[in-house]
């Protein structure tokens, strides 16, 4: 957005003639726009949380809260555990492929590679977790794989349609997103400290995690908290790909307003989620701000 | 000696994952083609395309579900156009005041998780009647879509040369004639991989959907998840697939516009 700024300041001002109606001809062009983010977006957000702190006759009160940690307690725990973890081993792949494609030494793995990662990185959820669903089962080519070439015993195993089906469809989907965002930010950056460091005798891993994941941070933040964010948001994965106890709250969400008509928990729960999500987002400007602070 | 274990070693690392990428998919692929294929077979029994005449067949629901769903993301890029391209022309040509503001108001769909408000506003929407019509599966797939939309948008204009645009307004143009028929179409490319994408998110789109589309719109992904959830793998195999195509196509063409100069602006 920088590069649109300067583009204002540079081609605008010499046609400029009225300041005033011109601000105001801008305002109208984003208006309809904003109108119905506002509409659409905040207001459902606003009654989202009066719901949640009101009682079904309107009365203000934390029993919604009471009843949602009563039940939902090990839900909440459980989603928390499920994205973070998942958002980790995103973030170890994404260094992992990026810092391949930059500093790998063998010319057709790294443009292998770089065609093959990014294969889910437009697929919907849906699709990945019908994907995993067969993949993963006890049935799923995974297990027959393994079997096949001896190394486990397909009737002993119980495939991994649960909370570890979640996490490995999580990951598979998300990180062809943020790798591409880090290889992005990587291969931008100045090749000179790289070479300089190889010169020196510095091996590939070390180059990897003390020149070029320290400079690209600001960007795997990013990728990162819109990857956990999403997460938080996929209610077909979890339906999809375990169906019992404990599950992620976004099912439960659904299940209180379909089964029960109860906005108030429901409306709860989505309170969670936004603090879960809003724990990213603190984690993402804390970053920003210690990085401004740094020499 | 070396190389030929570092070979060993790529290769290996490379096979893994292209097995952790294609297997799922390939799974897929075989559940889209087996008639018969249960338990402790590692193949199905018996392939042919029986099911894929379901889904085709002229009475089939996936078919007319099909047309719904594309149906849905026309009039949605349409939508998401209308407002996005003023929109980003405000915040990539433009002085606009209160820019921070606005651009934070535009972004907010993308950060807070969306599935408390898709329900309330499947509430709000069922007091004006726009529950499970095609009118208000269009609107939330737009606000999702817009965010994007205008993003791209915004980018398209900001990278127009202002000396095209000056030679137009010396030339006695007027602005608006200006922006229609010089700044408009320069930033073509950018607009038409936003309406792509836009597109195609709502062609995938399955929650909203799922709360506000219920129970007379029902869209390719709600039929294949209500297929998948029913145990009809072959079903819900094909109509994944009809919904794999574009998204993969569409990977396969952006590859040119991601670019590492317009990734490296991210953050």
């Amino acid at each position: 957005m920088n590069s649109a700024a300067s583009g204002v300041q540079g081609g605008r001002r010499p046609v400029e003639k009225h300041p005033s109606s011109d601000r105001a001809l801008s305002l109208l062009l984003v208006g309809p726009a904003v109108a119905v983010v506002l509409a659409l977006f905040v207001y459902p957000l606003g009654y989202s949380l009066i719901s949640a702190f009101t009682t079904r006759d309107g009365q203000p009160s934390l029993d919604n809260f009471i009843k949602t940690f009563e039940l939902y307690g090990t839900d909440i725990l459980f989603t928390l555990v499920i994205v973070t973890v998942s958002t980790v081993l995103i973030g170890l792949l994404a260094a992992a492929i990026g810092g391949y494609l930059v500093l790998g030494t063998h010319p057709a793995a790294v443009t292998m590679l770089r065609w093959l990662y990014r294969w889910p990185l437009f697929i919907p959820f849906i699709v990945a977790a019908q994907c995993m669903r067969t993949f993963l089962a006890k049935n799923g080519m995974l297990n027959n794989t393994l079997d096949s070439l001896g190394l486990v015993d397909v009737t002993a195993l119980s495939g991994l349609l649960d909370w570890r089906g979640i996490i490995v469809t999580f990951v598979w989907k998300e990180t062809p997103f943020v790798a591409l965002l880090v290889s992005g930010a990587m291969a931008a950056l100045d090749r000179a400290s790289i070479e300089a460091a190889r010169n020196l005798g510095a091996g590939g891993l070390r180059i990897l995690f003390e020149i070029l994941l320290p400079q690209v941070g600001g960007v795997m933040t990013v990728g990162l908290v819109l990857a956990f964010v999403t997460m938080l948001s996929v209610l077909s994965v979890p339906i999809m790909i375990s169906g019992g106890a404990p599950t992620m709250i976004t099912v439960d969400m659904a299940f209180r307003v379909n089964s029960y008509s109860d906005y108030g928990v429901a409306n709860a729960l989505g309170f969670v989620s936004y603090l879960i999500a809003g724990l990213a987002a603190w984690v993402y400007i804390r970053r920003n701000v210690a990085g401004e602070g740094a020499p | 000696m070396k190389p030929a274990l570092g070979w060993l070693l790529h290769g290996g690392l490379l096979g893994l994952l292209a097995f952790a990428i294609f297997g799922p998919l390939a799974n897929l692929v075989l559940w889209a083609v087996a008639i018969q294929w249960y338990f402790p077979h590692k193949l199905p029994l018996t392939y042919g395309f029986r099911y894929w005449y379901d889904v085709f067949k002229p009475t089939s629901d996936a078919l007319a579900s099909l047309g719904t769903s594309i149906e849905i993301a026309t009039i949605t890029v349409i939508v998401c156009l209308l407002l996005a391209i003023p929109a980003g022309y405000a915040l990539g040509r433009r002085l606009l005041p209160g820019r921070g503001v606005i651009l934070l108001i535009l972004l907010l769909p993308q950060a807070f998780p969306s599935v408390a408000i898709y329900f309330n506003i499947a509430r709000l929407f069922y007091l004006v009647g726009l529950n499970g019509t095609i009118a208000g599966v269009v609107l939330v797939h737009a606000v999702h879509g817009l965010v994007i939309a205008v993003w791209i948008a915004a980018a398209a204009f900001a990278a127009v040369d202002a000396e095209l645009e000056l030679a137009a307004r010396n030339l006695g143009a007027s602005g608006l004639r200006t922006a229609l028929t010089v700044t408009l179409p320069l930033a073509a490319p950018g607009l038409m991989a936003a309406a792509i994408f836009v597109f195609l998110e709502s062609l995938d789109e399955f929650t909203g959907t799922y709360f506000v589309g219920v129970p007379d719109v029902t869209t390719l992904p709600l039929i294949m998840f209500t297929a998948s959830l029913a145990g009809n793998y072959q079903i819900a195999a094909i109509t994944a697939l009809i919904l794999l195509v574009p998204s993969i196509a569409f990977m396969l063409l952006i590859e040119r516009f991601l670019n590492t100069e317009m990734l490296a602006k991210v953050g």
